[in-house]
């Protein structure tokens, strides 16, 4: 695996090699009673890639990949994976994939040691160097002295690290994870993110989706948004942000701000009302901080994000 | 996609071993409750209606009612056991635990693990009937080695059993689905398919309605074996048996397919 692996990344020469794009995703479309839920995306992820799909829920995300995994009939278009066609080649794929899924798979009838086990046993992997490369998978997510704890037994946290330590077992070139932190503490994530970043830095692919706007900017290469089953956006964090929205955003509270904002405000700024709150987004804060200011208003300014665009992309409604 | 046959026809690769195995597994760790499972309650059965019964009864087809009731409680308990097995605890695999969607994020495929399925309710009811047969060897009621040749007739009738089973964890939205199951198949086949009085005993029309499930063809082949005789026919019995089963998989798989990969 790990050799494949390096061939993939100096084979940017005319070397055959292992595709230089991990995954191909050509007009795929996914119709559940007559709704179109995945509407004609395209998405190529390079080999080596971390990538992120976001989106507000419901928004075609999940479905996507469940059909990149072949676990989802695909209504229409192409998936390609690792070179292989999906769906005929799903077995094939996930020999050479680790998925993470959005709920827990893990086995409650099981110890921590045997769940690892059972699982390899499920890729065919059996004996002395999958033993081994248990303990190593244990040690890295710091699971080591629960080997023999029940499923029912540990955290989110901990059950978070065994399903991606359970999902590396065969060595996987593709690491999908769906919604991987939601629900964990900021300590947790922040170790998870360490063992996706160290996975990153073994030249694995990963895809991520997630709802932590903070978590695709600090981890991914590229991302993609996705809302009504399409892909509205698709580019590096940094460049969506300087792409689709202004720099700074300046928030107001107080019963006065809506006025205030409304007299105050350039015309190239954007002003936006959530719940009390006011944001505004502009390319020249300081005017309007000192104008605000001046009305007797707190204006807060920082530097606009990945958040911003998201919303700004996706809209400020409640998604259900 | 591309090829139609491929979407109803289930090609189980053998991978499934490894399910079944994880099975085993879980299994072997309940070990003592689930054996008492198997040998307590047809036990009970055997002895209260063998002694019980047996004592008004006297000999039935030249064989004493407690060899005669042993013969079919051997087969009633492997599709107890089996359709048990396919049912709340297959449910509980699928539904409850997720164990199915975990291992479809391996190289294994929904054919695999339905089959799997259907192959470990099937080992339930061998062990159930192999531990019968050892209790009913040891009360002196089995005497011919021809006994043995029962339990891969068995083991085949529990396969259909349990991918019958499957069939209805396939369609059950909760636990209390299966209880239709039970009142509505499987008391009846337990009652009518010459379990507990000879099938000849019923009105015609309820035999053609016990020939029509495949209990009482179990019964004809396993009763004779049991009792030292060659059944006088097996071919008719073993179709049935079998149609049966290649259906309930099939159907099955392509079920829980729409269910989970949909």
């Amino acid at each position: 695996m790990g050799k494949a692996r390096g061939k993939g990344m100096v084979g940017i020469s005319q070397t055959p090699g292992p595709p230089l794009s991990a995954i191909r995703i050509q007009q795929l479309c996914k119709t559940y009673d007559g709704v179109a839920v995945v509407d004609g995306v395209d998405l190529e992820i390079a080999s080596g890639e971390f990538f992120g799909l976001l989106g507000p829920n419901g928004a075609g995300k999940t479905t996507t990949l469940r059909m990149l995994l072949g676990m989802t009939p695909i209504d229409g278009g192409h998936v390609e994976v690792l070179g292989l066609p999906m769906p005929e080649g799903e077995r094939e794929v996930r020999k050479r994939l680790g998925i993470v899924p959005q709920f827990d798979t893990l086995d409650p009838d099981f110890t921590v040691i045997e769940n690892m086990r059972t699982y390899a046993a499920y890729f065919g992997l059996a004996g002395a160097t999958v033993q081994a490369r248990i303990d190593h998978l244990l040690g890295q997510v710091n699971l080591n002295d629960k080997r023999g704890a029940r499923i029912n037994a540990l955290s989110g946290g901990m059950k978070r690290r065994l399903t991606l330590a359970r999902a590396l077992i065969n060595e996987p070139e593709v690491v999908v994870l769906d919604e991987p932190t939601t629900g964990l503490d900021p300590q947790a994530r922040h170790h998870l993110w360490r063992q996706l970043r160290q996975l990153r830095a073994s030249g694995v692919t990963l895809v991520l989706t997630t709802h932590y706007m903070e978590e695709a900017q600090e981890l991914c290469d590229r991302i993609a948004i996705i809302d009504h089953g399409r892909i509205i956006a698709c580019d590096r964090p940094g460049r969506l942000i300087a792409e689709h929205i202004e720099p700074w955003v300046l928030t107001v509270g107080g019963p006065e701000a809506g006025t205030a904002i409304e007299q105050e405000i350039g015309h190239r700024d954007r002003a936006h009302q959530v719940a009390d709150t006011w944001l505004v987004y502009t390319a020249e804060p300081d005017r309007l901080r000192e104008r605000l200011r001046a009305r007797g208003l707190e204006p807060t300014l920082r530097e606009a994000d990945l958040e911003d665009v998201f919303l700004k992309l996706t809209g400020h409604e409640l998604r259900d | 996609m591309s090829d139609p046959t491929s979407t109803w026809l289930p090609r189980p690769s053998l991978r499934f071993v490894a399910v079944w195995r994880r099975n085993l597994l879980v299994w072997r760790k309940l070990l003592v409750p689930s054996m008492l499972g198997n040998f307590g309650e047809p036990i009970l059965y055997l002895l209260a209606f063998g002694y019980g019964f047996g004592r008004l009864v006297g000999d039935l087809d030249g064989m004493s009612y407690m060899v005669f009731i042993a013969s079919g409680i051997i087969c009633s308990s492997a599709m107890f056991t089996a359709s048990f097995e396919g049912m709340y605890s297959a449910y509980t695999r699928m539904a409850e635990q997720n164990t199915w969607l975990g291992m479809l994020a391996t190289p294994l495929t929904l054919d695999d693990i339905v089959f799997a399925e259907a192959i470990w309710a099937a080992s339930k009811g061998l062990i159930s009937a192999i531990t019968i047969l050892v209790v009913a060897s040891v009360l002196g009621l089995v005497s011919d080695a021809r006994a043995l040749l029962a339990l891969p007739v068995i083991f085949l009738a529990a396969f259909t059993f349990g991918a019958l089973a499957l069939v209805i964890t396939a369609l059950a939205r909760s636990y209390d689905f299966f209880l239709y199951y039970f009142t509505l198949a499987v008391t009846p086949m337990l009652l009518l398919s010459g379990v507990f009085f000879p099938l000849q005993e019923l009105p015609d029309w309820v035999q053609t309605l016990a020939l029509a499930l495949p209990l009482a063809h179990v019964v004809e082949i396993v009763r004779p074996l049991m009792t030292g005789s060659w059944p006088t026919s097996i071919w008719p019995h073993l179709v049935v048996i079998v149609g049966y089963g290649a259906a309930a998989i099939i159907l099955a798989t392509a079920l829980i397919r729409r269910r989970l990969l949909r």
